[in-house]
């Protein structure tokens, strides 16, 4: 049956008034095989598979956009978890920054905004190379503009790493007063349960149980799903929930014909499409906005986590039946700064950082782009991770924190990041938390499995 | 033989949106046969205020790439006033049909 004027100004309009977009797509590069002693020689190796592939992939996510007439908005590069690069090179600071810089160099020969993967798998403990990349992150994330970092800082099968949680602390702060208003913040993300195949940035990173090459696809319509839920204010949240898997099933489905392909040009398996609701600082591109559309007052408000958990869990049927290669972190995103209903919800006081940690409790993906004023201490920066990641580890879930101490700032204050990261107003959190609790150090064990209340 | 021809064809959709107007499908089918593409079906409609048209054509023969195609079309739109896009059918197909 050909398809209908009705079927196709559907689409068409999901794009033109919706922001229907494919967010990124993001090709995972196995470094593994380039390692070596020298960094020089490891540099080139990689430099040239980067660039190679890079635009290659950029060719082609032009020519996909030519054919379907939808917009492919990022294309990025996750490579192997680069403390496992480190390995064999010298441990110290300078030989962890020269290689992000020739990381940000392939990068930028490439066309590619973003490569992700300057980061570490340190859940249960942290080998001499792991924590000399630690070490680098303030200096390589300030002196690079295009490498992401990532840091696996627990998991359900091995606990929480409080040392390296303690030590995370003050990387951060380091890392926000070596850039300007603690943008550096924004490129790096510590998870707890990290996917190994996630497309959108700062967390992705080309795991080590991936193949040589993979091609992952994120795709988003927050302002899709409001528009569907905005023109059924009166049905009941049975029939609500079913039209959001609906409208989430074809989107994904655009998603994984527009992924099949890319991964088939390019001669590179088909990853997964990641589902995630990604917000943008766009009018009516707002996850927000959507709970507020089913008829929350507020997003913080009570109500707010119901709203949530069902939005996210339709979302996440709805994409499953769609493709059967759902993965990533395909939850919903929720990052203050990327989004102007929860900007709106912060300025307003209806979300603290209380209810936000509450709200990643029954969706993806973590306390997301919120900032703190500067002069937090590192000890409450380590007490917020690991609250958040706590969440995950008990709950068998990703949880993240992407947090930004921005020095000079206090509570109420605004700050313009610019461009997709949007502005954030900077939450109130304590100035004395738990500073003993995070010095035990020590790793908090893993979770029981049974029990589950 | 036609069932292979089948296989290898390529649809695409072009939609039209805008103000209706005398001349609109005339000058996209004039368009489309200058690069050698065949019209398969046309079917117009109004919805939300808008007038709408789809255009189903058959590029397997173009004389021209889709971005040149694109182009072409970008600059009928600016004449005319009128929003066109131009997609592989295939888009609609896995979007709208389980």
């Amino acid at each position: 049956m050909r398809i209908s004027v009705e079927e196709v100004f559907e689409t068409v309009k999901m794009t033109l008034d919706h922001h229907f977009d494919i967010r990124t797509v993001t090709l995972g590069i196995n470094l593994k095989d380039c390692m070596d002693r020298n960094l020089g020689r490891f540099a080139e190796r990689a430099h040239r598979r980067i660039v190679e592939k890079g635009k290659l992939l950029n060719r082609f996510a032009k020519l996909i956009e030519h054919k379907y007439g939808i917009p492919i908005t990022n294309r990025r590069i996750a490579i192997t978890p680069a403390a496992l690069l480190l390995e064999p090179l010298p441990r110290n600071v300078t030989t962890a920054v020269r290689l992000a810089k020739a990381l940000d160099a392939a990068a930028r020969e490439a066309g590619i905004d973003f490569l992700g993967g300057f980061g570490a798998m340190v859940q249960k403990g942290m080998t001499s190379a792991d924590e000399n990349l630690i070490d680098a992150i303030p200096r390589a994330l300030s002196t690079t503009k295009r490498v992401c970092g990532f840091l696996n800082l627990a998991s359900t099968t091995a606990g929480i790493n409080m040392n390296a949680v303690a030590k995370f602390g003050h990387t951060l702060k380091d890392l926000a007063r070596r850039s300007r208003n603690g943008i550096g913040c924004a490129k790096i993300a510590v998870f707890a349960n990290v996917p190994e195949d996630n497309p959108f940035m700062a967390g992705a990173h080309h795991g080590i149980g991936e193949p040589d090459f993979s091609l992952n696809i994120g795709i988003s319509g927050p302002g899709v799903v409001r528009n569907v839920v905005l023109q059924n204010p009166d049905c009941d949240l049975t029939q609500l929930s079913e039209v959001i898997k609906r409208t989430v099933f074809k989107i994904t489905r655009a998603g994984e014909l527009i992924g099949r392909e890319m991964a088939k040009l390019m001669k590179v398996e088909f990853g997964i499409v990641d589902i995630s609701l990604a917000p943008t600082t766009s009018a009516g591109d707002s996850v927000a906005e959507i709970v507020e559309a089913m008829g929350v007052k507020q997003m913080g408000l009570p109500g707010t986590t119901a709203a949530l958990a069902m939005l996210v869990d339709a979302v996440k049927k709805g994409g499953a039946m769609a493709s059967g290669n759902v993965g990533g972190l395909s939850g919903t995103f929720i990052p203050v700064s990327e989004d102007a209903g929860m900007i709106r919800a912060v300025k307003a006081g209806t979300l603290t950082l209380e209810k936000l940690e509450a709200l990643t409790s029954v969706c993806s993906v973590g306390l997301d782009m919120f900032a703190v004023p500067g002069d937090t201490p590192a000890d409450v920066l380590s007490a917020i991770i690991a609250d958040e990641l706590s969440i995950g580890v008990i709950n068998n879930k990703t949880t993240s924190v992407r947090v930004i101490p921005i020095p000079g700032k206090k509570p109420g204050d605004i700050v313009h990041f610019g461009g997709l990261l949007g502005s954030a107003p900077v939450m109130k959190v304590a100035k004395i938390a738990s500073a003993k609790f995070i010095a035990r150090r020590g790793r908090i064990p893993s979770p029981i499995q049974a029990l589950r209340n | 033989m036609a069932k292979q021809k089948a296989k290898t064809a390529q649809i695409c959709i072009m939609t039209v949106t805008g103000t209706d107007r005398v001349g609109i499908i005339a000058r996209l089918a004039t368009a489309m046969a200058k690069a050698n593409i065949n019209i398969i079906d046309v079917n117009q409609n109004i919805m939300a205020d808008c007038f709408v048209m789809t255009m189903a054509v058959d590029i397997t023969k173009a004389a021209i790439g889709m971005d040149i195609i694109k182009k072409r079309l970008d600059k009928i739109a600016k004449e005319m006033s009128l929003n066109i896009r131009f997609q592989d059918e295939n888009i609609f197909k896995v979007m709208h049909r389980v």
